[in-house]
C-alpha cells in the first residue's frame, strides 16, 4: 500500500493507525496492555481506574446474547496508585496510552487523571458512561459532565477524552456540552443499559443484573451517535461499540470518527483483530484512490 | 435483483461465539472426599471436550466458576468441586435434580503425546488429569502417575486412575501429607530420583501452584517438556476482561494448560503472585 498514509493525529497524539483499543478490555495489566501494542492497536486505552482498589461485582459478569455480548464487571480496578507501575509497562508497548478513569466526584476524577499524567499516560478518557454503576449518572447529565471535564482539564496538561453514554435522550447536547468545558476528543458509545433473564429458572443471568451490551448489535447505534455528534462538534470523535471487521470500521470513518476502538470483537476474531481491520482500512483507501485517511473521515456527512 | 446469501463475502457472516448459556440437570451427586463432591449432568455441547479444557458452571442467583470437565460414560459429565466456601459451598448444597447452568468448553487443554509420560496431580488438581490419562492409556504410552493429597480420605480418583493405569502397566506412586497412605511427604518429593533414573518424554501436571512451581523447576533442570494448567480469577473466560492474566498470557483463553516455553516468559509470576478481584498482586 505504497503512498496510502493510515497515520491520524488526534488531539495532538500521532497514532500509527486509528484501531485502538477500548476501555475495559485487557487493560488491568500492564503486560496485557503491551501484548495489545504489540498485536498492531494504534493507541491503547486501560481499564477504568479509580481512586481506589475495587473489586467489582460477582460473576456471572458476562453472557452471551444472540447479538453480542452482556456485561457488568463493576469497574473492577487496582486503584490509581497501584495501577502507576502498569501503565509504565503498558508505555513499552510504544504506542500512546490513554488512561481511563472514572470517580465518585469531579475531585476524584481530577486527583486519577493527575496521578495518571505523572505516570506517563498520554491522554485521559473520562468513563463518565458505564451503564450500570453510579458514574453513568454523569454522563447523562450535560451540566455534570461539563463540570467534570473542566475540573479534570485544571489539573492536567495532556488530552482529556469524554466517553459518552447512549443511554441519553439526546448524546449531542452532553457531546457539545464537552466540547465547551474543553474535552480534547469525544469517544462514543459506551455500551447500551441491558438484561437477560435466564427462561429455565426465571431469574437473572448477571449477578448485577442489568449491564451493558456490547457487540454487533448496538453499532448501528454508535455509527448514528458519531454522524450526529460529529456534525455538531469540532473536536475529534472516536468512533466505539460493535466494530468487527475493516468494513465497520470504514463506516465509523465515514459517519464522522477519526479513530475507532475494538473491544468485543477480541473475543469473535482475536488479538489479530487490530491488524487485520488496519490493512483492510489501507487496503480500502488505497483501492478508492485516497492517499491519505483523514480524506474519508465524515465523508457521508455531505450526503 | 433478489438477495443473494452467496454474493456476501465471508467478512460479513455475522460474528457469533455460540457460547450462549445452557441450563443443565444434576442427574448424581457423590461425596468424593470429605470436602469433594462430584456432579453428573449431560450437555450437548461438551461431549467433545478435551483433557484440560474447562466449563464456567452458573449456581443460579448466586456466582459462575471455572470448572475443568471429566467425560464420563454415556455421554455423561462430570465436574469435582472442593467446597472452600462461597460459590463451591453453594454448590455443595444443592441436590440431585437442581439445574446449574453451563456455558463454554474453553481454554486451550493438555497436548497429547505418546512415549514415557509422568502425571503429576495435587488435590483437587487430580481432576482434570483423570481424562488426560485416559486419553493417553493407551500402549505403547507408559505413564507414571504421582498423586498427592493432605490425607488418606482426601486422595482423589484414585480408583479412576488405577482403572485407567490397568490398562497399560502404569505406575502409581501416592503421597500423603500426613503419611496415613503411600509415602508421608509432597507428591513432588520422590520425582527428583524418578527423573534422575529414566529420561520422560512429558510431565503433565495440576495442583497447588507451590507444586507445579517446583515441577517446572525439576522439569528444566532434566530438559524435560512440561505442560500445566493454571488458575487465575475468570470472569469473562473468553479472553476479553484482563481478569486471569499471568504476564501477556490470558489463563482463559491462552492456557489455562501452558508449556514450557510459555512457562519460561512468565517465570517471574509463576508461583509467585497472583492478582485478586481488584487486580492487585497477591503473594501465593
Amino acid at each position: 500500500m505504497v503512498g496510502v498514509n493510515s497515520t491520524i493525529e488526534i488531539a495532538g497524539l500521532k497514532l500509527r493507525n486509528p484501531v485502538m483499543l477500548a476501555a475495559g478490555v485487557l487493560g488491568v495489566t500492564g503486560f496485557s496492555l503491551k501484548r495489545v501494542a504489540e498485536a498492531g492497536a494504534g493507541a491503547i486505552v486501560t481499564k477504568s481506574i479509580g481512586i481506589k482498589p475495587r473489586d467489582g461485582y460477582p460473576n456471572p459478569t458476562i453472557t452471551e446474547t444472540n447479538c453480542g455480548l452482556l456485561n457488568a464487571m463493576g469497574l473492577p480496578n487496582p486503584g490509581v496508585e497501584d495501577f502507576e507501575c502498569e501503565l509504565k509497562i503498558a508505555k513499552e508497548g510504544g504506542v500512546s496510552v490513554i488512561a481511563s478513569i472514572f470517580g465518585a466526584s469531579k475531585e476524584e476524577f481530577a486527583y486519577v487523571g493527575s496521578v495518571m499524567e505523572e505516570a506517563g499516560a498520554d491522554a485521559i478518557e473520562l468513563n463518565v458512561s458505564c451503564p450500570h454503576t453510579e458514574v453513568v449518572a454523569l454522563g447523562q447529565s450535560p451540566d455534570l459532565t461539563s463540570d467534570v471535564v473542566e475540573t479534570v482539564k485544571k489539573g492536567v496538561d495532556i488530552p482529556v477524552f469524554v466517553k459518552l453514554t447512549p443511554n441519553v435522550t439526546d448524546i449531542v447536547l452532553v457531546a457539545k456540552s464537552a466540547e465547551r468545558a474543553g474535552a480534547d476528543a469525544i469517544t462514543c458509545i459506551n455500551t447500551l443499559r441491558a438484561m437477560a433473564v435466564d427462561v429455565e429458572t426465571g431469574k437473572p443471568i448477571l449477578a448485577n443484573k442489568v449491564g451493558g451490551l456490547s457487540g454487533p448489535a448496538i453499532k448501528p447505534v454508535a455509527v448514528r451517535c458519531v454522524f450526529e455528534i460529529s456534525k455538531e462538534v469540532n473536536i475529534p470523535v472516536i468512533g466505539c461499540g460493535g466494530i468487527t471487521y475493516w468494513q465497520d470500521a470504514v463506516e465509523f470513518l465515514l459517519a464522522g470518527a477519526s479513530a475507532i476502538q475494538i473491544g468485543t470483537a477480541i473475543a469473535f476474531r482475536g488479538l489479530s483483530v487490530f491488524k487485520e481491520i488496519t490493512d483492510g482500512i489501507q487496503e480500502y483507501l488505497s483501492k478508492k484512490g485516497y492517499r491519505n485517511l483523514k480524506e474519508i473521515v465524515g465523508l457521508s456527512h455531505k450526503f | 435483483m433478489p438477495f443473494n446469501r452467496s454474493n456476501h463475502s465471508k467478512f460479513l457472516n455475522p460474528p457469533i461465539l455460540h457460547d450462549k448459556l445452557r441450563i443443565v440437570k444434576i442427574k448424581e451427586i457423590k461425596s468424593e472426599t470429605p470436602t469433594i463432591k462430584s456432579f453428573t449432568f449431560v450437555d450437548e455441547k461438551c461431549t467433545e471436550t478435551s483433557p484440560g479444557q474447562y466449563v464456567m458452571v452458573w449456581i443460579p442467583g448466586i456466582d459462575e466458576i471455572p470448572m475443568s470437565l471429566l467425560r464420563e460414560l454415556n455421554k455423561n459429565l462430570m465436574i469435582a468441586v472442593k467446597s472452600i466456601g462461597g460459590a463451591s459451598a453453594a454448590l455443595h448444597e444443592l441436590k440431585k435434580g437442581d439445574v446449574l447452568g453451563i456455558r463454554g468448553p474453553y481454554g486451550h487443554g493438555f497436548t497429547s503425546i505418546t512415549g514415557n509420560i509422568m502425571i503429576v496431580g495435587g488435590g483437587i488438581g487430580i481432576a482434570p488429569l483423570v481424562p488426560l490419562t485416559k486419553n493417553l492409556a493407551n500402549p505403547p504410552t507408559k505413564i507414571t502417575f504421582i498423586l498427592g493429597a493432605t490425607t488418606h480420605e482426601e486422595l482423589l480418583f484414585l480408583d479412576k486412575i488405577r482403572m485407567e493405569l490397568s490398562k497399560n502397566d502404569g505406575r502409581i506412586i501416592v503421597a500423603t501429607e500426613d503419611g496415613s497412605f503411600g509415602f508421608k511427604g509432597l507428591a513432588t518429593d520422590p520425582i527428583e530420583q524418578l527423573l534422575k533414573k529414566q529420561k520422560f518424554d512429558m510431565i503433565f501436571t495440576c495442583g497447588p501452584e507451590k507444586m507445579m512451581k517446583k515441577m517446572f523447576q525439576l522439569a528444566e533442570q532434566y530438559k524435560t517438556p512440561i505442560q500445566a494448567s493454571l488458575e487465575r480469577i475468570m470472569r469473562c473466560s473468553i479472553g476479553l476482561c484482563g481478569s486471569c492474566m499471568i504476564g501477556k498470557f490470558r489463563v482463559c483463553k491462552d492456557g489455562p494448560v501452558f508449556s514450557s516455553e510459555q512457562l519460561r516468559e512468565v517465570k517471574n509470576e509463576f508461583g509467585t503472585f497472583k492478582r485478586d478481584f481488584s487486580g492487585i498482586k497477591v503473594k501465593i
